[in-house]
C-alpha cells in the first residue's frame, strides 16, 4: 500500500520545527510502524537527505523507548500497544498519517521525534525505591505476600516509563507514572516503611520537573500502552493524605 | 600462552567463602577516593553500580539509551533460577551447579559456576526486599515454574516480564544511589574506546549521542556490562542498539575475546515474515512448559491448516526424540531439532521455516484462563505480530539468534587480562560454557553485579593508588583523536549503500554459514565473504549528516564497522573448534543419531583470542578446563 506521512521535523532543541510530507510507497501489512519508517529513512539516506530521528530500541513493547504521537494519539491509540508493536495492517492504502513527538514542556525535544525524558528518572530518584542495602536482607519467603497483593503490585509495576501519560494529559501531569510506583511499593510489606516519605518526595519532584496536576481527564489511562489503571492515582491520593496526617 | 583463571583451589563448596576472606579490603574512609566507571546499566551493570555506590565508591554509570531502565535486560520474559528448593523437589546448590555445567556442555569453569549457584539464593531475597512483585501462590509463598534443561522447578518469575521487574529493581537501587550522590548517571552515551595506560585500564571515551561531543572519563577501574553480540546476525531477539562495540573496542586495546563462536539460537521465536523485518521476537521458553512442539508427519500436510491434521499425523518430535525431557529439552537441542524437521521439508507457515507450538492439550486440561494467567502477555504479543490467535490455533515458531555465551575473557574475579578492566553479565564468557540454560542469564547478571563485583573490584582497588591517571593524560587525548578520525572517515565515504543494507548482508552470511549448523566449508566461505562486505562497507557506505549532532545513521554505521571485524573472529573461532558442543554444532562432528560430538581430548579449553592489529591473524590463548567435581560425560537428555 501507499501512504502519505506528515512528520514533525526539528533540527535541535531550540530550532523551529514543522511538519514535512513524505511518501511511503511499498508498505506491507506485515510491517511494523517503525519498519515502515525505517524504509522511508532508507530512501531519504540514499537521496542524501536527513533521515527522521526517532527513539526505539527493543521493538517489542517493553523498553519504553519508542514515543510518537500518531494521528493525534500517543502510540497510535491502539489498545495496549506501543508504537513499535503497531502493525501496518491497521492502516489502509492511501491513508495520511500525522507523526509528532511527545508534547510536554517537561519532555524537551532533542531532534525530530526524539525527546528528553530525564524528568521521569528524576521522579524515581526522588523516592521510587525501598532503601534496602545490598546483602543482609531476609529470606524471600520470610514475609508472606497474598496473591491478590502480589498481583495488584504487579499490575502497577508493568509501567514501561514511556511518557505517553504525561504527553497525552492536558495538564502534562505525570501522575499515572508516579502513582503506579507509589502503589506498587505501598501495598508490599517491604515498601510500607517508607511509604509516607516516598509519596511526598515523588510528588514534589514531579512538580519541580514542571509536570502539572491531575484534574481527572483520564487521557493517561487511554494512552497507556500497558493499560495502567487510574485507580492507582486514587491510591496515590490516599497515600498522600495519609502522609499529611500526623 | 596458557591462561590461568586463578580459581581458588581446595573443596569447591567453600571456594567462594575462602576467596572472599582472602580478598583485600579498602578502608571505608578511603572508598570515596576511588572512582569506578560502569559501562552498561542492565542487570549486570545496574546491579554492580548500585552496591558499589552503597559501599561508598564514586561511581559513574553509562548507557546508550535515554534511561538506565531501558537496557535490554528489560525484555527478558521467562524467569530467573535459584537453588532455593522451595518446592522440595530435590534441588540444591549442587544440582543447579551440575545442571549449569552439563547444560553448557562441559565448557565452563567449575568454580565460577559453583559461585553462581551459591549466590543465586541471595538474589531472590534481594529482589524481594526491593519490592520486585514475583508471582506468589494463594498462601503468599513465592511460586516456581520449570525451564529447559532442568527436572526441578527452580525458576522464579513475575508474569511474563521477569527481566523488566528485576531490572526495575536494580534501577531503583541505582536511582537511590543517584539521589545519595554516590552514582552519577550518563545516559545517551556510547563508549567508543577503552583507554589503557601502561597496560592498565584507566578510562573510556564516549560519544554523547545527543550532541555528538566526544567525551573522556577516567576511573581507577572500568567495569563493562554491555550485553551480548548476537546482532552480528542482523536479525535476532536483541534490541536494535545492542552491539559488540564496547567489548570489541576493549579487545582492540588488548582484552582477550573468549569463545566468540558460542552463540545461542533460541528455539521459540516468531518466524520471519519478510525482507523488511528489523528484528525477531522471542516467545519465552516457559511456553514449552505447557505447549507441545510438532510438525506434520507427512510433507503433503504442511499446507493444510493445523486443525485439519489428525492427531496420528502429527509428529511431536521433541517428545519422540527426548522422552525424558520432551518439550523441555535444552535450547540448542530444541533449535536443531526444529531445523531438522524443516530441512526435512515438514516445516509450516510462510517459506516452511516454522514448527507448531500447540497449547490445545493444556487448555483442555487447565482451561484457557489458567494458560492466559501464565502467558497472557505472550499470546497478546504473538497476536499483535502475526494477527493469529494462539489460543485457537497453534503458534508458529522458529529458532533465532538470541544470546552470546562467548565474551571477553575474565578470571575468577571477573577481571579481564587487562588489569583494572572488569567484565560482567552477557559481555563476559564465564559461566554458561557452550550453551546457556533458560533463566540463567538474569541470575548471572545479578550475581556478578550484586554479589561478586563489590568484593573483587574492592580487592583490586586495594592494590592501587586512587586517581593516578586522569583525563589530561596523553592517552586520553590520543583516544579522542582516534575516535574522531573514525567518525570522520565514516562520514566522508558517501557511497551508495546504507548501513542497514550492509548489516543485512553480513547477517545473511553469518546466519547461513555460521548459524545453527557449521562446517569447514561454510566457515571457510564466511571467512571469504565477511572481509568482502567489510571492504565494501569502507568504500561504499553512505552515512548522512555530521558528527556533531543526534545522528542515528552514524551510530548504526559505527556498530556495524565493529560487527564486520568481530564476525570474522567468530567464524575463525568456529573453524578452529573441531568439535560440536552446545550451541556450536559442526556437521562433521556428530553421532549417527545427529547428536553433538564433543572432543574432550583436544578441545576441553576456553579459546581466548588476542587482537593483533587490523588484517593480522589473531593469536589463540588457551585456558584448559578441569573438572574435579563433575564427571565429563556425553550430554544426554533422552
Ligand atoms: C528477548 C529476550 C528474553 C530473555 N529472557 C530471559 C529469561 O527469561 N531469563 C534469563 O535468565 N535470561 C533471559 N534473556 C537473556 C538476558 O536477558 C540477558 O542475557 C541479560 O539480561 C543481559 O544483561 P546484561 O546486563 O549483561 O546486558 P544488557 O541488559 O543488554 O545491558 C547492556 C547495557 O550496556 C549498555 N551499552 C551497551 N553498549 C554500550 C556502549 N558501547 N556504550 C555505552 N553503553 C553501552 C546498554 O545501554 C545497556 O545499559 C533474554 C534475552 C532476550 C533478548
Ligand atoms: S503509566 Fe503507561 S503511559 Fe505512563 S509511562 Fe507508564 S507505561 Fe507509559
Ligand atoms: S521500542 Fe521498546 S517499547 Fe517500543
Amino acid at each position: 500500500m501507499k501512504l502519505k506521512l506528515h512528520v514533525w521535523r526539528q533540527k535541535g532543541p531550540n530550532a523551529p520545527g514543522k511538519l514535512e510530507t513524505y511518501e511511503a510507497n511499498h508498505v506491507s501489512p506485515d510491517q511494523s510502524f517503525l519498519e515502515m519508517l525505517d524504509e522511508v529513512n532508507e530512501v531519504l539516506v540514499k537521496e542524501g537527505k536527513d533521515p527522521i530521528a526517532f527513539d526505539h530500541d527493543c521493538r517489542e513493547g517493553i523498553c519504553g523507548m519508542c514515543s510518537q504521537i500518531i494521528n493525534g494519539m500517543a502510540h497510535g491509540g491502539q489498545d495496549r500497544t506501543t508504537v513499535c508493536q503497531l502493525h501496518m495492517r491497521s492502516f489502509k492504502d492511501g491513508d495520511e498519517i500525522f507523526i509528532e513527538p511527545w508534547k510536554a514542556k517537561a519532555f524537551p525535544i532533542i531532534k525530530d521525534l526524539a525527546v528528553d525524558r530525564g524528568n521521569y528518572d528524576r521522579i524515581i530518584q526522588a523516592g521510587g525505591y525501598t532503601s534496602c542495602h545490598t546483602g543482609g536482607v531476609a529470606d524471600g519467603n520470610a514475609l508472606l505476600i497474598g496473591k491478590e497483593i502480589a498481583d495488584y503490585s504487579m499490575d502497577a509495576a508493568e509501567c514501561i516509563g514511556c511518557g505517553a501519560c504525561a504527553a497525552s494529559c492536558p495538564n502534562s501531569s505525570a501522575m499515572l507514572f508516579a502513582s503506579n510506583k507509589v502503589a506498587q511499593l505501598a501495598v508490599l510489606p517491604q515498601g510500607q516503611v517508607e511509604a509516607k516519605r516516598r509519596v511526598v518526595a515523588m510528588l514534589d519532584e514531579a512538580t519541580a520537573c514542571g509536570f502539572g496536576n491531575c484534574t481527572n481527564h483520564y487521557e493517561c489511562q487511554a494512552a497507556c500502552p500497558k493499560g495502567i489503571n487510574v485507580k492507582f492515582i486514587a491510591k496515590l491520593n490516599r497515600e498522600y493524605l495519609k502522609a499529611l496526617l500526623p | 600462552m596458557i591462561l590461568d583463571g586463578k580459581c581458588p583451589t581446595g573443596p569447591i563448596e567453600t571456594s567462594w567463602d575462602r576467596h572472599r576472606f582472602d580478598t583485600k579490603l579498602v578502608n571505608p574512609a578511603n572508598k570515596r577516593k576511588y572512582k569506578v566507571l560502569v559501562v552498561g546499566t542492565g542487570l549486570a551493570g545496574g546491579a554492580a553500580a548500585a552496591p558499589l555506590g552503597e559501599l561508598g565508591y564514586n561511581v559513574e554509570a553509562f548507557c546508550y539509551q535515554d534511561s538506565a531502565r531501558r537496557a535490554h535486560s528489560i525484555a527478558a520474559q521467562g524467569g530467573i533460577n535459584a537453588a532455593k528448593a522451595y518446592p522440595n523437589d530435590g534441588d540444591s546448590i549442587y544440582r543447579l551447579f551440575y545442571d549449569t555445567i552439563k547444560g553448557g556442555d562441559f565448557r565452563a569453569r567449575e568454580a565460577d559456576v559453583w559461585r553462581l549457584s551459591q549466590v543465586s539464593n541471595n538474589i531472590i531475597d534481594q529482589c524481594v526486599a526491593q519490592g520486585v512483585p514475583f508471582a506468589r501462590d494463594y498462601a503468599g509463598y513465592l511460586d516456581n515454574r520449570s525451564f529447559g534443561g532442568a527436572q526441578v522447578s527452580r525458576t522464579f518469575y513475575a508474569r511474563g516480564q521477569t527481566g523488566q521487574q528485576l531490572l526495575l529493581g536494580a534501577y531503583s537501587a541505582l536511582s537511590r544511589q543517584v539521589k545519595a550522590g554516590t552514582v552519577k548517571l550518563f545516559v545517551r552515551r556510547e563508549m567508543l574506546d577503552l583507554v589503557v595506560v601502561d597496560g592498565v585500564a584507566r578510562g573510556i571515551t564516549c560519544r554523547n549521542l545527543c550532541t555528538g561531543e566526544i567525551e573522556t572519563y577516567w576511573g581507577d577501574a572500568v567495569v563493562l556490562a554491555t550485553g551480548g553480540y548476537v546482532n552480528v546476525f542482523y536479525l535476532s531477539t536483541n534490541a536494535m542498539g545492542c552491539s559488540v562495540t564496547a567489548t570489541w573496542k576493549a579487545a582492540k586495546k588488548g582484552a582477550y575475546f573468549a569463545n566468540p563462536c558460542y552463540t545461542q539460537i533460541h528455539p521459540t521465536c516468531i518466524p520471519q515474515t519478510g525482507e523488511h523485518q528489523s528484528k525477531l521476537t522471542l516467545m519465552s521458553e516457559s511456553l514449552r512448559n505447557d505447549g507441545r512442539c510438532w510438525v506434520p508427519k507427512k510433507k503433503e500436510d504442511c499446507e493444510k491448516p493445523a486443525g485439519q491434521i489428525a492427531e496420528e499425523d502429527r509428529d511431536y518430535y521433541l517428545e519422540r526424540k527426548y522422552p525424558s525431557f520432551g518439550n523441555l529439552a535444552p535450547r540448542d537441542i530444541a533449535s536443531r531439532a526444529a531445523k531438522e524437521q524443516c530441512d526435512d521439508e515438514r516445516g509450516v507457515g510462510p517459506g516452511k521455516r516454522g514448527v507448531y507450538l500447540d497449547f490445545k492439550d493444556s487448555i483442555n486440561r487447565l482451561g484457557q484462563a489458567t494458560i492466559a494467567e501464565r502467558y497472557g502477555n505472550l499470546f497478546e504479543m504473538y497476536e499483535k505480530i502475526t494477527d493469529e490467535n494462539g489460543y485457537k490455533q497453534p503458534m508458529r515458531i522458529y529458532p533465532a539468534p538470541h544470546y552470546s555465551m562467548g565474551g571477553l575473557w575474565v578470571d575468577y574475579n571477573c577481571m579481564s587480562n587487562v588489569p583494572g578492566l572488569f567484565v560482567l553479565g552477557e559481555a563476559n564468557f564465564s559461566v554458561h560454557g557452550a550453551n546457556r540454560l533458560g533463566a540463567s542469564a538474569l541470575m548471572q547478571g545479578l550475581a556478578d553485579g550484586y554479589f561478586v563485583i563489590p568484593y573483587t573490584v574492592g580487592g583490586y582497588l586495594a592494590t592501587v593508588k586512587p586517581g593516578q591517571v586522569k583525563t589530561d593524560h596523553a592517552e586520553f587525548k590520543k583516544s579522542v583523536e582516534d575516535v574522531n578520525a573514525d567518525i570522520k572517515k565514516l562520514l566522508s565515504i558517501n557511497g551508495k549503500k546504507t548501513p542497514s543494507e550492509l548489516h543485512r548482508e553480513l547477517g545473511k552470511v553469518m546466519w547461513n554459514n555460521v548459524g545453527m549448523a557449521r562446517s569447514k566449508e561454510s566457515l571457510t566461505e564466511a571467512l571469504k565473504l565477511i572481509p568482502k562486505i567489510r571492504e565494501e562497507f569502507w568504500n561504499n557506505v553512505k552515512v548522512t549528516g555530521v558528527g556533531e549532532e543526534f545522528n542515528q545513521q552514524l551510530e548504526n554505521a559505527g556498530r556495524l564497522a565493529d560487527f564486520l571485524e568481530f564476525g570474522e573472529l567468530l567464524a575463525k573461532d568456529a573453524l578452529n573448534r573441531e568439535e560440536s558442543c552446545g550451541g556450536h554444532f559442526r556437521t562433521e562432528h556428530q553421532y549417527d543419531d545427529g547428536e553433538a560430538k564433543r572432543d574432550d581430548e583436544n578441545f576441553c579449553y576456553a579459546a581466548a583470542w588476542e587482537f593483533k592489529g587490523a588484517g593480522k591473524e589473531p593469536e589463540l590463548h588457551k585456558e584448559p578446563l578441569k573438572f574435579d567435581n563433575v564427571h565429563l560425560a556425553v550430554r544426554s537428555y533422552k
